[in-house]
């Protein structure tokens, strides 16, 4: 007996060849896929435009801001150029003094002298008195006379001309691309030798990061603590109602900001309402100092944003069945047992969403610290935008924006390493 | 121990139940339950049964009456306490915890650690056919895989009494017939008191000891299965349990154990007297559909009955005949596919025969609503 045909030879289904495409399939196939993706870019080129336009390009331009300062290069470009190759000892060339001499005269006449003043001020106070009384006295004499000897004018007109430090503070002040404002945001300072050191003078930006973070971190527990309860309690309730009540969350998001801080100025004022409730009460006898404190920002904020608590915990609580905690109660854990094994790390996405959201906005919140902090309740961005009306500061404001920004960065990465932002769920 | 004894492991005493305060959901529910039992209540939605199950674990409280296990009132215990396990439709597995962790979960409750814990977790791994998977999390499973860990986690921490609340509803066919095989078999071997909700009249006929049939928050019936399905005490229940055909007609009378009933192609019927008692009254004759065949030579039969022919219908291992009664009344008839399967012409007369232990007549009663 032989083998052949033993087994019946089984064809395949499908030979290879039939299932491969023709050339002009797959070209077709490419241009419908090129297509689809066309379309699909062309849907979201409106989101993409308007996030360049309103988001990426003024972050790119305040990180690039708090680095460049191109102000004292505009003002007297041939001094820095000349002082550029003096070593810091003594006193510069005397060319480079003639130099500035010539700029310093020509400024005053153009009445631009305080600018440059305001600008060494900042690396060096008490400059621009200087600046502006030898402006005065090299106004008075001719040009010619300043471009020969300007130099010994210099030095007839202020003594600090003599010296090499207001000398050294243009060089640096001069620097197109400078650390300098990062520097004062951490209040550091470079010494006369370069080298980077705690500035004298008081913390300000320190100490006002630490309390922004803490007042951002309090009104987070304090969204926690009202909002958990009452999301919990809200998803428990029938659709209808749970959307009625809603409402009453949402009602806050319905009026306007400003309308929402004054009436908490209304309330907490020296004669305001919780004064004088409580004098009429005989709980007090002088009224208490309740506003412009970082009570009142506290306290206004934590009503601000409770919303923000609320509604991610709401969305992913509803979704948690309750037969979850039924499981664990009918495994003999008790309700609290049940609650922080089971339906905590249910809920957690909506807490920590919650919690990211609060803690993120009350970082950078500025109108309501502005209007009910007083100077006790104010917060890095109110300081920022002193910097940015008031002091004109730009390249300052600049920096401590971008260590703001940082600052959210760090503490995303580590909440991300501790939660996990997978963990994050926004309904 | 004697049987009466037994029956009082579990037992529910003339329990209440109104959301409201107005309206019962659940109506006077006295039932009692051996130990080792399993017990299903059936019926359909809205009819009280999960009601009941969550007063049993404590979710819900009592209006009236009390539960009491092994003579102890529970009405009043906190669920926690009450040492009674649980499956849910949904499995309610924790999904941040895995396999192992779920089931280890009332067993850390109960202090139990170490070797001891592990080993019985492997013990129920391996019971329900997991053994393998107790490193994954419950969202890698299948739904029949997740059901079998729910079981294994509700039997684990050895409660006296389990509950079922569908807890195949969420499977498909073929995993829901597995996974009754799969209960009966871990009832079988491990003899737990199983109290077993469902809607699905064959899951409830297959797994159960006994059966509480639902409705309006009444239990109508409650009974072994097939003593459910051969005499029903009542219409609600014949409809329900089953298909059924219902013949209109009038009583026309009481022959000891046996009602007359002439229906309404004329023929009077010998059937099983069930809840029919007044001569005169009007009532419904249920014969199951497969309990009726075609008149021939071979078979001799007091009942029978006339109706036209309307269609059939091929379904593989059997053929439905549909005929009509002069009144327009649908009688169906499921014979074998056998080599003796009849075929007719529409609107050809025919001739129907039943026996009469396979009649009953019943109070007509309003048609269930469909699910």
């Amino acid at each position: 007996m032989t083998q052949t045909g033993a087994a019946p030879i089984r064809k395949p289904l499908h030979m290879e060849a039939d299932l491969a495409l023709t050339p002009e399939e797959k070209r077709h196939a490419r241009r419908e896929v090129r297509r689809h993706r066309l379309r699909a870019f062309l849907l979201v080129a409106p989101l993409l435009a308007f996030l360049g336009f309103a988001f990426l390009a003024p972050i790119g331009t305040m990180l690039y801001r708090s680095v460049y300062n191109p102000g004292m290069m505009q003002l007297i470009p041939e001094t820095l150029d000349t002082l550029a190759e003096w070593d810091g000892v003594d006193l510069p060339p005397e060319e480079a003094r003639a130099d500035f001499a010539v700029e310093l005269r020509r400024l005053f006449n153009e009445r631009r002298s305080g600018r440059l003043g305001e600008e060494i001020n900042r690396v060096m106070p008490g400059a621009s008195s200087t600046i502006q009384s030898t402006g005065r006295a090299l106004s008075r004499e001719d040009e010619a006379d300043v471009a020969a000897r300007g130099a010994e004018m210099l030095a007839e007109a202020n003594a600090n001309w003599r010296d090499g430090r207001i000398w050294r503070s243009m060089q640096q002040a001069g620097q197109v691309y400078t650390d300098r404002n990062f520097l004062t945001a951490l209040d550091l300072e470079r010494g006369p030798d370069g080298e980077i050191r705690a500035r004298e003078s008081a913390r300000i930006y320190i100490n006002l990061y630490v309390k922004t973070l803490r007042i951002a971190l309090i009104i987070t527990l304090a969204t926690m603590l009202l909002g958990y309860p009452l999301a919990f309690y809200l998803s428990r309730l029938s659709p209808g109602r749970a959307n009625l009540l809603m409402i009453f969350v949402l009602l806050p998001f319905w009026t306007s900001l400003l309308v929402r801080t004054t009436a908490w100025i209304a309330l907490l004022q020296t004669n305001g309402v919780v004064n004088s409730t409580l004098i009429r009460l005989g709980v007090i006898r002088q009224p208490m100092t309740l506003l412009y404190t970082e009570f009142s920002t506290i306290l206004a904020m934590t009503h601000i944003l409770l919303p923000f608590m609320v509604l991610p915990l709401y969305a992913v609580m509803r979704g948690i069945d309750p037969s979850y905690m039924r499981a664990a109660m009918s495994m003999g854990a008790k309700p609290l047992a049940a609650w922080w094994a089971v339906y905590l790390p249910a809920s957690l996405p909506g807490l920590s969403a919650g919690a990211m959201l609060v803690f993120i906005i009350s970082v950078g919140y500025y109108i309501t610290p502005a209007l009910v902090g007083g100077t006790d309740g104010q917060m890095i961005s109110n300081l920022i935008a002193f910097h940015m009306t008031e002091s004109n500061n730009w390249g300052l404001a600049a920096a401590l924006g971008s260590l703001l920004l940082g600052l959210i960065l760090v503490i995303y990465f580590l909440f991300d390493r501790l939660v996990g932002a997978s963990n994050i769920k926004l309904g | 121990m004697d049987g009466a004894d037994r029956r009082e492991f579990l037992e529910f005493d003339r329990v209440q139940k109104s959301y409201d305060q107005e309206n019962l959901v659940v109506r006077n529910f006295d039932l009692s339950v051996a130990e080792g039992e399993f017990v299903t209540l059936l019926g359909p939605s809205g009819s009280g049964k999960s009601t009941v199950l969550m007063m049993l674990a404590g979710f819900e409280s009592l209006t009236s009456g009390d539960i009491r296990i092994q003579g102890q009132s529970i009405a009043r215990m906190a669920p926690y306490r009450r040492d009674i396990g649980m499956v849910f439709q949904n499995y309610a597995l924790f999904p941040h915890m895995t396999i192992a962790e779920n089931l280890a979960y009332p067993l850390k409750l109960r202090k139990m650690s170490g070797a001891a814990l592990k080993a019985k977790v492997q013990e129920y791994l391996d019971l329900v056919e997991l053994g393998g998977f107790g490193n994954r999390r419950p969202a890698q499973l299948s739904g029949g895989q997740r059901q079998r860990v729910a079981l294994a986690r509700a039997l684990i921490f050895e409660p006296r009494l389990v509950l079922m609340d569908e807890p195949l509803g969420a499977l498909d066919k073929k995993l829901r017939e597995q996974m009754q095989f799969e209960i009966t078999r871990l009832h079988k071997q491990l003899g737990f008191t199983v109290i077993y909700v469902t809607h699905d009249q064959t899951e409830a006929l297959t797994m159960s000891n006994r059966i509480a049939v639902f409705n309006a928050g009444v239990v109508q019936q409650c009974d072994a299965p097939d003593v459910l399905y051969e005499s029903p005490k009542n219409g609600f229940v014949a409809d329900f349990i089953g298909e059924n055909n219902f013949l209109p007609g009038e009583l026309v009378g009481l022959d000891g154990g046996s009602a007359m009933v002439r229906i309404s192609s004329g023929e009077t019927l010998r059937c099983r007297r069930a809840d029919a008692e007044r001569v005169g009254m009007r009532c419904n004759v249920s014969v199951r559909p497969e309990k009726l065949f075609f008149d021939s030579p071979a078979q001799s039969c007091e009942n029978r009955f006339h109706a036209r022919f309307t269609t059939q219908l091929y379904v593989g291992d059997f053929i439905r005949y549909f005929v009509e009664l002069p009144d327009g009344t649908p009688v169906v008839i499921k014979l074998l596919n056998d080599s003796a399967a009849p075929s007719f012409t529409e609107g050809e007369e025919v001739t129907l025969i039943a026996a009469p232990q396979d009649c009953s007549a019943f109070e007509p009663t309003d048609p269930i609503p469909e699910e």
